[in-house]
C-alpha cells in the first residue's frame, strides 16, 4: 500500500492536458495539480457515481483525455459501470481506482471481501482491454507514463493507505476551495464549451 | 391512421421530439415500453446510446455528458427512477443538470384502481424531489416533451416526462 498524495505527485508529472476527476482523492490532488481549471473536484455528490460521471465527460469530449480517480467503495456500489465502459470503449478514458480496503469516511469499516477482490481482473472481464494493479509506488512510478500513452479504456487498481475519518460529517473541515457550480463553470471555460 | 395508432404514442414521435431538442446521448436501461424506440435510436447515427446496468448510474453519466457540453436524455422505467434517488439528488439536482427524464410509467391507468405500487409512488417520488413532470399518453401529448426540454434548460434542473402508455407506446 502507498500514500495517495505520493501517487498523485508522480501522476502529476505525466498528466499532460488531461481532464482529471479526482474523486475522493481530491483533498490531496487540489494541492498538487498545476492545472486546476482542468480538474473536476466535486467531492462526493452521491456515492458510486464518479466513474460514470467521468465516462459521460469522456463520451462528450472525445478530443480530451479524461482521468478519474475512483475508489473501491464507490465502484462496488455500481460495478455495472465497468460493462458500460466495456461496451462504449472510450479511447480517452483512464479509470484509476484507489483501494484502501475500507469505508474510510465512515470510520474505516471494511468493504465486502476487502482484501481479496481483484478489481483489475473484473475490469478486464467486463471489457477493458488493459487493466493493471499496483500495491507499491515504485512499480506504479515505473509504469505510469506507458499506461497513459496507451489508448483507453484503461483500468488501474491501486492499493492505498486508508485515511480514516471519524468526525461527524458536519464537523469535518471542507477541503474544496470552489463550489461545484464554479468547478463546472471553470472547466467549461477552459475547454471552450459555450452551450 | 387507425384509431389505435391515434390513441398511442409512437416511438417515431418520441425520437423526433428528442432530436428536435438537440439530444446527443440517450442514457438508458430498457423497460417494457422501449423496444421499438431502442431500434429506432440505434439506427440513428446522430444519437449515442449509453446503456447502464442500474438506473442510478444514468444520472451521474448524464451529469458528465452535460458537463462536457452535450445534451443527454435519460430513459428509464419508474421502478428504476425510484431506485436512483440518491444519484438524482447528488448528481442531477446537486450539479444543476438540465436533463429530461423519459420515464415509463409502469402501472399507470386512467381508469379504475391503480394496482401496481410502482405507479402508486411515482408522482409522490417526483414531488418529494421537487421535480416537475408531464404526462404523455399519446401522440397528441407529444408537444409536452418539448415543453419538458425547454423547462429543463431554463431551470437547469431535471424535468420528467411520464409515458403513460405501457404496452403500446414504444411497442407496436
Amino acid at each position: 500500500m502507498f500514500e495517495t498524495a505520493e501517487m498523485f505527485k508522480i501522476f502529476q508529472k505525466y498528466r499532460g492536458d488531461a481532464v482529471v476527476v479526482p474523486g475522493r482523492g481530491g483533498r490531496h490532488w487540489i494541492h498538487i495539480s498545476t492545472k486546476p481549471n482542468r480538474d473536476v473536484p466535486l467531492g462526493d455528490p452521491a456515492m458510486g457515481g464518479h466513474a460514470s460521471f467521468a465516462l459521460g465527460l469522456a463520451l462528450a469530449r472525445p478530443q480530451n483525455k479524461v482521468v478519474v480517480f475512483d475508489s473501491e467503495g464507490d465502484l462496488l456500489m455500481g460495478l455495472g459501470v465497468l460493462a458500460t465502459v466495456g461496451e462504449q470503449q472510450p479511447k480517452n478514458f483512464y479509470h484509476f481506482m484507489l483501494d484502501n480496503e475500507c469505508y474510510a469516511t465512515t470510520g474505516g469499516q471494511p468493504v465486502p471481501n476487502a482484501r481479496n477482490v481483484a478489481y483489475d481482473v473484473i475490469a478486464r472481464g467486463a471489457g477493458y482491454p488493459r487493466a493493471f494493479a499496483f500495491d507499491n509506488l515504485e512499480s506504479f512510478a515505473i509504469n505510469i507514463e506507458a499506461i497513459l500513452t496507451q489508448p483507453g479504456p484503461v483500468f488501474v487498481a491501486m492499493k492505498v493507505l486508508p485515511e480514516v475519518e471519524n468526525k461527524p460529517i458536519g464537523q469535518r473541515k471542507r477541503w474544496q476551495t470552489r463550489t461545484r457550480e464554479q468547478v463546472l463553470k471553470d472547466l467549461r471555460q477552459e475547454l471552450g464549451i459555450t452551450n | 391512421m387507425t384509431q389505435s395508432q391515434e390513441g398511442s404514442l409512437s416511438p417515431e414521435t418520441v425520437l423526433q421530439e428528442m432530436k428536435k431538442n438537440g439530444v446527443t446521448h440517450v442514457v438508458w436501461l430498457p423497460d417494457s415500453e422501449t423496444n421499438w424506440l431502442y431500434l429506432l435510436m440505434k439506427a440513428d447515427p446522430s444519437l449515442t446510446l449509453v446503456a447502464v446496468a442500474r438506473e442510478g448510474l444514468a444520472f451521474s453519466a448524464a451529469a458528465g455528458i452535460s458537463a462536457g457540453g452535450k445534451t443527454p436524455a435519460i430513459l428509464v422505467q419508474n421502478t428504476g427512477l425510484m431506485e436512483s434517488g440518491d444519484s438524482l439528488r447528488g448528481w442531477a439536482l446537486g450539479l444543476n443538470i438540465p436533463v429530461v427524464l423519459i420515464v415509463g410509467y409502469r402501472g399507470w391507468t386512467r381508469h379504475g384502481v391503480t394496482q401496481d405500487t410502482a405507479a402508486t409512488y411515482t408522482e409522490r417520488f417526483l414531488n418529494a424531489f421537487g421535480i416537475n413532470y408531464y404526462l404523455v399518453e399519446n401522440n397528441a401529448d407529444a408537444s409536452r416533451i418539448s415543453v419538458a426540454f425547454e423547462e429543463a434548460k431554463k431551470t437547469k434542473k431535471p424535468v420528467a416526462v411520464l409515458v403513460g402508455d405501457e404496452y403500446h407506446g414504444f411497442n407496436r
